[in-house]
């Protein structure tokens, strides 16, 4: 093998190459002593741009602009040219539906020769039917991390229904709810919490977990950070140490919650719960006086003092723990929509989103003790966003079509020191490269895994999915159901692509997947089965050093089938792969 | 720079391995025998720690300071120990090896929410939107990297939870998270050695021009964990998380509980040289019911799996060289609330230490007579964390440069718990 090998490296002298630590000699160490470019990254695409001039876009894009270009000067930063057209759509489908696109989809796009090109594409992944469905399972499932974790539901004493959860939120962004009305329902929502059931509500399912323990200090810390970006948890025993928020706001604001109840329904006759029914009910309150239904609260030294619903801007309510007189989570979602912070703590969260990070650190807490790094910005995107009546489409219409959304992620000597996780503040002048989510890693392995014609079963795929995830999640043993997930980088993930069932499925020629079609294709020899393997891969051709080395390794290989299997993996394993960048 | 140099013996396994390989053992047997020459120069070090993680902010008051007779002392009683002081009733196996092991009673900090606690305790830092400090494993990991290189498996290992990141010290020192049963999934390639090669030197290829290519640092870090992952992959040390392997007598006196089993694990990998354990136990977050809940089901856990621990360690030989920390990430209020429960309080409880030459058997501090506050000075998560690497050998002068340039004192600056080394 060595031998053979190194006298296929053509006048190279035989190279000990450190492979990942290891002495492998290889062909493949000719071409990793030279600077690697990618000129020809972009061959297929016409030159790479930016939206173009003359092409219209919403004139929110242009203020975006404006204003994204006015930091760049303000901190001196020349921003990155823009990205290939070929690279840009990978980007775009994976922000906005959670998955790379397919070959036929990449193509498609590449040889559109109009000059609204991206605008078009970012139309069609929008509103054209053929969408929806990724659309609606993109944004349902970040929303079901967002509002129940990604454990929510899994436990054996949870009341939470997954599946119901997610039926709402489908629905919902299939439908393009507008955000403020999503908001309503699962801040109100009332009825049961599985489909199927009588009285069904999937929306309960945000609150079901959350109400009946510790007298709803989950509620309210969820939905003041969910919803209004403010970190209210910390006062919930003290006054915060570094915001103006005091203990009592804490407890006036949860007192919002305390008519609220999750019930347990049983199959009839057994103990076994089928669902949970979220109600509404008198609130006696704590000194058992309805008409004025208090609660308690301790200070740290030891005072106790009454609460009723107060909202955080001082806005009192009526008293009354009678539903029939003030139904208060009615009230607290009029107040929340009517908040300038229910705004702005949407707009942070969907620019965190496309662009990686928000105007503050962390995306939900606002307030005067962390401004945010564009101020202007977002309360402009906060009053247009309110002025669409929260059209959600539409709002991401403008921030992928926006100037910063097309910058490439290769940085400059003029940007360099555009770079957050050196602690600095993001400007935006060139795209920042994260770790796909574990769900779009999931998504984007299926869609080369699975075959073409194969149907795609929503309810099964969500239940393979959620099983698999269970692998990287981990609680905390907190009872306010903090959880983190082992993935991003680690070593269970490498894992995991190196070795587990997915990866193993996708890198089989006869596997039915994309790798199948592209080693079957008679009309194509290697150097073309190559190319098409870093195009549905990589959104790019190989580079020319790329092309030789990998050429001669599939000749060296015991089969051309297994050096194809064998590159696949590879692809498939890089950090170009699973990085959205 | 980007994939690890040879570092000594810990590639000759995987070599042995390789299809074809033979040819290449001279030379890297060559390049392990300056490596040699140069470690022997390394002043050796072969410190471990392992912390008990208990997640959700555990009861000290009615663990390790207790306050009988006060309103605030709850129903349990204290027990003499081995050592010089007393601790609840219903840790009776501990209470025999507290000659080993000392309270700090003192421990004040502010942060009393879950997140920021748990941030604070494990790198002695408060949260900050700017820069993600590294956790005690990843720290001492990093600085123990350097004695231990023939180490194949990951320096940092957490058994039953997910610890706190390597912040700054990028992903390659990220906590290996294991269940208490060491399981871990995926272990195997099921391809020949030839085509493992043709995969890891294509990946390599690839892996390089990305990183080339100036996207930022996550792409280079992504190689080496790709890295650290071969190396285990073809390890025979991985054998230390077989924790089924352990015949049934010892399995019994660590108990049969994720705890107990986590607890034993944890002894396997330090006896494999492993530098930092992290063994989690959770539901401390007793807001109500908090007595029986400790009573029947937390404290006989850690009871069983805690005194084992200490006691194998001591009966193996590894006392000395094994620090052993307990704590969560703050204690609770002295009052009981009306749930009979007790909240979240940061301003005066209690860790555990012990091993690696911290002194055992006595308590460091006081609080005052119904627990309200500290009587005297306090300690803090950064004087808890200079003592520990203290303990471990490390130099409190090591100062780190953080991603943004600015140089991090290791600890935080934190002074030396003085009590625990005279």
């Amino acid at each position: 093998m060595l031998t053979m090998l190194t006298r296929t490296s053509r006048g190279v002298r035989p190279v000990l190459a450190l492979v990942f630590g290891f002495f492998i000699s290889f062909v493949l160490v000719c071409s990793l002593n030279a600077q690697t470019t990618f000129e020809r990254t972009s061959v297929r695409s016409s030159s790479p741009s930016a939206v173009k001039e003359g092409v219209r876009v919403p004139v929110q894009v242009d203020k975006i602009n404006e204003l994204v270009r006015k930091s760049w000067t303000d901190f001196n930063l020349s921003p990155s040219a823009p990205e290939s057209d070929s690279k840009w759509v990978r980007r775009l489908y994976v922000d906005l539906l959670g998955r790379i696109p397919s070959p036929t989809e990449q193509r498609e796009f590449e040889n559109d020769e109009a000059e609204d090109k991206r605008a078009s594409l970012v139309r069609r992944l929008l509103h054209d039917d053929r969408y929806t469905l990724d659309y609606a399972r993109n944004w349902t499932t970040i929303w079901t991390n967002l509002l129940i974790g990604r454990t929510g539901g899994t436990g054996n004493n949870s009341l939470v229904s997954r599946e119901g959860m997610q039926k709402y939120l489908r629905d919902s962004f299939a439908r393009n709810k507008p955000y403020h009305a999503m908001v309503q329902d699962l801040i109100t929502a009332s009825g049961s919490t599985k489909p199927g059931t009588e009285n069904f509500n999937g929306a309960t399912n945000y609150l079901a977990d959350k109400v009946n323990e510790e007298n709803a200090t989950l509620a309210t810390s969820s939905v003041s950070k969910l919803f209004l970006g403010l970190q209210i948890q910390c006062t919930q025993c003290h006054n915060h140490p570094f915001n103006d928020w005091k203990q009592d706001k804490y407890w006036e604001f949860n007192a919002f919650f305390r008519q609220t109840k999750a019930l347990r329904r049983f199959v009839q006759g057994t103990n076994d719960i089928t669902n949970a029914e979220l109600i509404d009910q008198d609130f006696a309150g704590e000194s058992n006086n309805p008409e004025k239904a208090d609660l308690f609260y301790e200070l740290r030294n030891g005072l106790v003092k009454v609460a009723y619903p107060v909202f955080v801007d001082g806005t009192k309510i009526d008293p009354s723990g009678y539903v029939q007189d003030v139904n208060r989570r009615q009230e607290l979602a009029k107040l929340i929509l009517g908040s300038k912070f229910f705004d702005q703590a949407a707009i942070n969260r969907m620019w965190g989103h496309f662009f990686g990070y928000g105007f503050t650190k962390p995306i939900d807490d606002l307030g005067s003790h962390n401004l945010p790094s564009n101020a202007e910005l977002l309360s402009y995107l906060a009053d247009e966003f309110r002025k669409t009546e929260y059209d959600q489409k539409q709002l991401i219409e403008w921030l992928v079509l926006s100037e910063a959304y097309q910058l490439s992620s290769k940085v400059n000597p003029g940007n360099q020191r555009d770079d957050p996780t050196l602690g600095e503040v993001p400007q935006f002048s060139h795209y920042y490269i994260r770790p796909f989510a574990a769900e779009d890693l999931y998504e984007s392995l299926l869609l080369l895994t699975r075959g073409t014609g194969e149907e795609d079963n929503y309810s099964t795929t969500e239940e393979q999915k959620s099983a698999w995830l269970q692998q990287f999640s981990t609680e905390f043993g907190t009872d306010e159901g903090d959880e983190s997930i082992d993935f991003s980088g680690t070593i269970a993930q490498v894992l995991m692509m190196f070795n587990g069932d997915m990866v193993r499925a996708a890198t089989r020629a006869d596997g039915g997947g994309v790798l199948q079609q592209i080693i079957l294709d008679p009309k194509a020899d290697v150097r073309v089965k190559i190319e098409r393997m870093f195009e549905a891969a990589l959104a790019r051709q190989p580079s020319r050093k790329e092309a030789t080395a990998f050429q001669q390794l599939v000749q060296t290989s015991g089969s051309p089938v297994e050096g194809l299997e064998d590159i696949w993996w590879a692809l498939l394993n890089s950090n170009e792969f699973i990085f959205n960048h | 720079m980007f994939f690890t140099t040879p570092s000594g013996m810990s590639r000759r396994h995987f070599m042995s391995h390789m299809a074809g390989a033979s040819a290449m053992v001279g030379a890297s047997l060559a390049m392990n025998h300056s490596l040699a020459a140069a470690a022997a120069t390394l002043r050796a070090n072969n410190k471990r720690c392992i912390l008990m993680w208990m997640g959700g902010g555990p009861s000290t008051i009615d663990i390790w300071d207790l306050k009988p007779g006060a309103a605030t002392g709850g129903p349990f009683k204290p027990i003499r120990t081995t050592g010089d002081i007393e601790i609840c009733e219903h840790m009776p196996l501990t209470a025999q090896v507290m000659d080993r092991l000392s309270i700090i009673r003192n421990m004040s900090t502010r942060e009393a929410d879950h997140d920021r606690g748990r941030y604070y305790m494990h790198t002695g830092y408060v949260p900050n939107p700017n820069v993600q400090h590294p956790s005690y494993g990843s720290v001492i990991a990093h600085e123990l990297a350097e004695y231990r290189k023939e180490l194949e498996i990951p320096p940092f290992v957490s058994i039953g939870g997910g610890s706190e990141g390597p912040g700054f010290l990028g992903m390659s020192w990220a906590p290996f998270n294991v269940d208490s049963n060491g399981r871990i999934r995926d272990l195997e390639m099921s391809v020949n050695e030839a085509r493992l090669q043709r995969r890891l030197a294509s990946l390599q290829m690839l892996e390089t021009s990305f990183i080339s290519e100036n996207r930022g640092v996550a792409a280079a870090e992504h190689a080496k964990v790709l890295d650290k992952t071969l190396q285990l992959m073809t390890s025979q040390q991985m054998s230390a998380f077989n924790v089924a392997q352990e015949p049934t007598a010892v399995a019994e006196r660590y108990g049969q509980t994720n705890f107990g089993r986590s607890c034993l694990l944890a002894r396997r990998l330090v006896e494999a040289n492993v530098p930092f354990v992290e063994v989690n136990l959770g539901g401390w977050d007793n807001h109500d019911n908090i007595f029986p809940t400790l009573q029947d089901q937390r404290l006989p856990e850690l009871d069983k799996g805690m005194s084992a621990l200490v006691q194998d360690l001591t009966e193996r030989g590894l006392w000395q060289d094994t620090v052993v920390l307990w704590m969560g990430e703050f204690g609770r209020t002295p009052r009981i609330n009306g749930n009979t429960g007790r909240d979240h309080w940061a301003r005066c409880w209690s860790v555990v230490a012990g091993g690696g030459g911290i002194k055992g058997g006595i308590a460091v501090g006081k609080t005052n007579e119904d627990g309200t506050q500290v009587d005297g000075p306090s300690y803090s998560s950064e004087d808890l964390m200079a003592s520990v690497c203290q303990a471990m050998g490390i130099s409190l002068s090591t100062t780190f440069q953080s991603s943004n340039g600015r140089p991090m004192k290791i600890a935080n600056g934190g002074k030396i718990i003085k009590e625990l080394f005279s």
